[in-house]
């Protein structure tokens, strides 16, 4: 087998057991990358000499008998809006073009006290917003599984990279489903923690109230060994959760019998398609015939939710992004006048999605609009917790479709911004909720794409999520791989 | 006078923190420029602000001393505005939860004690420095701005006041006494050179007699206590001026001029700021306890109104106290109290003699060379007749040069006075009998001239004799 196609899971024995080393690791996740990477644009940067030396430095320590960790050698690549120190961090916006940071995020420092391999930086929809990875001011990522279409978005460059095997594992950012849904249109598993479980130290905000980091695996053993490693408490985030990580490794294989398991009527009705509702059942059909109890539910609050996110998120949006003007780092347009100046970098920085955005959060926080708008969307993000909370007295976890469907087509909702933000509908309400929430793959449609299935538990319910999550992964029996890797690695 | 003043003042505190308000960096004034500084108070993306712990509890102890509310959920609040000194292009400060609401401050402007209100008391962030090259230094006509933002995040408290306050001389008591405070506290340095400290002042004038609010103006770039009560004299006579001639008061920022004496327009954009401020989604709220207010409140020191009137219990002109406890001397009499010596007297040496020669020399207190045991051995000298008052003018004069313990250069320099009651009498006996006619025409009843003997007596004993005794003694020996 072609080690760019292995878990972490069985990279890690046989790099312990001495059959592969990390630094030929790192080389066929490179081959893959480099055979793939003309169709696919899922990097933007790849860090060569920065990989090389982490997976030397990995052998020789592996050699001495100084085992870091789980994640050890294994090739990860960032989303490119965690900041690393020395190499450029972009967001996919023009306005860092070629901005290197002085300094490493808390996850960054994480996964390399870990030991891990950094590969390189992917590409992701400008600044984190969209669905599709299309708004990237560098170009837009393919999905391995049909290149007319989206990985989906906004991580879509990690989760068609750890799709395609340019490297086993990656960390994406979520703040409306932005890892959960490239996860379930590349047919990779991505898991949003529950905030302030992972720090936010170095992650470029788009929305700080909702945005977390989290994996972006190819099995659900693979996403708990990545959250342990970058979960924890962060004195430089302040928003950082004081009290200790849930143990989730222990549950992780004990089954779905005696569990009560909710399904929204709200989130698996109209707009899902055909073969998505479809799976969805016959998924839950499985996890019953596992012995879980199943219940129907209703989130009436989920009406608004999505209402509510496109004021909360573009309203901090507008303040996160102020500080790129071109003043302290970036590219710089001339003025007469420094706001003159500031104008014009911003106007020529930012794409018009994230224009879009900055202006409609400008709007909501204006005066005499801020209760209509914002202060309106703050008492529904209260309901959507109430919501949540009544339904969690009565299950231990909801299910969803992850995205009402499966991979569109490039191009196909690039100019409808409103058909866009429809397909984030399933997982927008975590984030309000700040809940933990993980998309697993459990079949392909009738074109033969990847469907995600969604689990959702209570805020700290990362074990019960797991839990359910490596039920369906074993139900589905999906190990599906992409056609492009395939071939690549058959080459 | 038809019209009065209605003046609010806005007071910017930079605290004294070791670290600034939401990073490690240090805080100290006059380091290379840019050289104090971190992706956080940089705004560099993805730099998140962590608070500073002791700035908060400063100014929930500030609160206290004003007698404020305290909030029990205080929320930092982002506020929105470009600015190129302002790295994130907003400023994390406070809006409708301050830690602090409500309160007063107590000032004497010299025609008595009156309350001035407090409305609140916020913590924010400073801003950077900019340095405007060309142009008579105002952005619009420079060549180049120089940015420094080693001052960036540092905590800066904001005290809002009550427009309780109706006249320059009110406003520079209600500024110098909050330093005070800050300064008792140990909360900040308080300079307002260095601008530590900097006041903006709202102004607007109603008819004498009605409660109905004038259109205010905000006067700004005030840097000494002496420019704020200028200023507010300059555009209080302004506004009435206006007014008087049937002009209206436009609604805007000014700035006083130092060198001019005036107070000019800003511009107009600043006015008609939206700052759409909102909760900061980087930070919890802070959460205050009853039990750390009480430890506060438990920890504060002596506030300079309750020690000024501690000092005038103690005997002290209400002059004396106010100097005392502004200037630098104040520690310095509370130790020669503790030393055991009399209130009024150290008092007198302290807010006469001795400040007379720092003014003098240009020193400061702690380079004195006389401490709390020498001044209080001094006033000891003098209450028991050891030496006289102008004797020991002279001693002083030496322990200040540094010639030793009063009894060391009352001795070296001979100015010991005279007590002994039989050594005197018998140097009034010498004197009277060489003065028989003044002794007979005071035994007729021209008591005046027992001045005369007496002067006659200390110049023969060469003014070392007891004054007090000579005097008794005089009278005595001429009644016989």
């Amino acid at each position: 087998m072609d080690p760019a196609d292995l878990t972490i899971a069985e990279a890690g024995a046989r790099l312990r057991s001495g059959d592969l080393t990390a630094v030929d690791l790192l080389a066929a996740v490179r081959r893959r990358a480099s055979m793939t990477e003309a169709i696919l644009h899922a990097y933007l940067t790849i860090d060569h000499d920065g990989a090389r030396a982490a997976a030397t430095a990995a052998d020789v320590a592996l050699a001495q008998g100084r085992d870091l960790g789980s994640l050890h050698g294994i090739p990860i690549a960032l989303k490119d809006n965690m900041v690393t120190r020395g190499i450029e961090t972009t967001c996919s916006s023009r306005i860092l073009a070629g901005y290197r940071p002085p300094y490493d995020a808390t996850v960054v420092e994480r996964l390399k006290a870990g030991g891990a391999v950094i590969v390189g930086k992917t590409n992701l929809d400008e600044f984190a917003m969209g669905s599709s990875t299309e708004n990237s001011a560098y170009g837009p990522t393919r999905n391995p599984w049909d290149p007319d279409r989206v990985p989906g978005g906004s991580s879509g460059g990690s989760a068609a990279a750890v799709a395609v095997g340019s490297a086993l594992a990656a960390l994406g950012s979520d703040t409306g489903g932005s890892i959960r849904q490239p996860g379930s249109l590349t047919g990779t598993v991505g898991m949003k923690p529950t905030y302030g479980l992972v720090s936010r130290y170095g992650l470029i905000a788009f929305a700080s109230s909702l945005d977390q980091i989290g994996p972006i695996t190819r099995t659900v053993d693979d996403a708990v060994t990545v959250f342990e490693a970058i979960a924890g408490h962060d004195p430089s985030d302040a928003t950082s959760y004081r009290g200790g990580v849930p143990e989730v490794r222990s549950t992780l294989d004990a089954g779905v019998k005696g569990l009560r398991i909710g399904i929204v009527g709200e989130l698996s009705g109209e707009g899902t398609a055909p073969d998505v509702a479809a799976n969805f059942r016959a998924t839950v059909d499985a996890l019953a015939g596992a012995g879980a109890t199943i219940k129907e539910l209703s989130l009436p609050s989920t009406a608004y939710a999505l209402s509510a996110y496109y004021l909360i998120a573009p309203a901090e949006c507008s303040a996160n992004l102020a500080r790129f003007d071109g003043v302290r780092y970036g590219p710089r347009l001339a003025g007469r006048s420094v706001e003159e100046s500031m104008s014009a970098t911003r106007r020529d920085g930012f794409g018009p999605e994230v224009t879009r955005r900055i202006l409609l959060g400008t709007y909501a926080l204006s005066a005499g609009y801020y209760d209509a708008f914002y202060g309106q969307a703050q008492k529904v993000r209260t309901l959507v917790i109430e919501d949540f909370r009544r339904a969690y007295s009565e299950v231990d976890v909801l299910v969803t479709p992850t995205s009402p469907t499966t991979a569109f087509a490039v191009g196909e909702k690039a100019n409808d911004p409103l058909a866009m933000y429809l397909s984030d509908i399933c997982t927008i309400p975590s984030n309000l909720a700040g809940d933990p929430a993980i998309s697993v793959p459990s079949g392909l449609d009738s074109d033969g794409l990847p469907i995600g299935f969604q689990v959702l538990a209570p805020a700290l319910g990362e074990a019960v999520m797991f839990r359910v999550a490596s039920a369906v992964e074993q139900s589905s029996g999906f190990t599906g791989r992409p056609a492009l890797a395939t071939s690549a690695g058959a080459a | 006078m038809t019209w009065e003043a209605v003046i609010g003042i806005e007071t910017h505190v930079e605290l004294r923190t070791d670290s600034k308000m939401f990073c490690g960096c240090p805080t100290g004034f006059g380091a290379e420029p840019n050289t104090n500084i971190c992706p956080v108070c940089l705004g560099l993306p993805g730099a998140l602000p962590v608070p500073n712990e002791t700035a908060i509890r400063w100014t929930i102890a500030l609160g206290l001393a004003l007698g404020s509310t305290i909030t029990p959920h205080s929320v930092f609040h982002r506020k929105n505005y470009f600015y190129a000194d302002l790295p994130k292009n907003y400023q994390i400060s406070q809006f409708d939860l301050p830690l602090c609401a409500g309160g007063h401050l107590e000032i004497d402007p010299g025609t008595g004690v009156r309350r001035v209100g407090i409305t609140r008391v916020h913590l924010e962030e400073d801003t950077g420095k900019s340095t405007h090259l060309g142009g008579g230094g105002r952005i619009h006509d420079s060549d180049a701005t120089l940015l420094d933002f080693n001052r960036s995040g540092i905590p800066l408290m904001e005290v809002v006041s009550e427009p309780d306050i109706s006249t320059p001389d009110e406003a520079r008591a209600y500024a110098h006494e909050l330093r005070e405070v800050v300064l008792a506290m140990g909360i900040s340095d308080a300079r307002l050179e260095e601008g530590s400290m900097r006041f903006d002042a709202n102004v607007s004038l109603r008819r004498i007699g009605t409660s109905a609010l004038g259109t205010k103006v905000e006067v700004k770039n005030m840097n000494s206590l002496r420019s704020l009560q200028r200023a507010l004299a300059y555009e209080i006579e302004r506004q009435t001026r206006l007014l008087d001639s049937g002009a209206a008061i436009t609604q805007e920022t000014r700035h006083w001029d130092e060198e001019a004496g005036i107070t000019h327009p800003g511009r107009s954009k600043e006015e008609s700021s939206d700052y759409r401020y909102f909760a900061e989604p980087d930070l919890v709220p802070i959460v205050t306890t009853q039990e750390t207010i009480a430890t506060l409140r438990r920890d504060l020191p002596e506030l300079p109104a309750a020690r000024r009137a501690r000092y005038v219990e103690l005997g002290l002109e209400a002059a004396a106290a106010r100097t005392l406890v502004a200037g630098p001397l104040g520690t310095l009499f509370e130790a020669t109290l503790a030393a055991g010596a009399a209130p009024r007297r150290v008092a007198n040496w302290l807010t006469g003699e001795i400040a007379a020669y720092l003014n003098r020399t240009g020193g400061d207190a702690g380079s004195l060379a006389i401490d709390a045991t020498g001044l209080a051995q001094l006033v000891g000298m003098i209450e028991t007749g050891k030496l006289s008052s102008t004797a020991a003018k002279e001693v002083l004069e030496g322990m200040l040069a540094g010639e030793g313990t009063p009894e060391q250069v009352a001795a070296a320099r001979d100015l010991l006075q005279v007590s002994d009651e039989a050594e005197i009498a018998a140097l009034v006996a010498a004197v009277l009998a060489s003065h028989p006619d003044e002794v007979a025409r005071v035994g007729a009843g021209e008591e005046k001239l027992v001045g005369f003997l007496v002067g006659q007596v200390m110049r023969a004993g060469q003014g070392k004799a007891d004054p007090k005794v000579v005097d008794r003694l005089v009278r005595l020996q001429t009644h016989t």
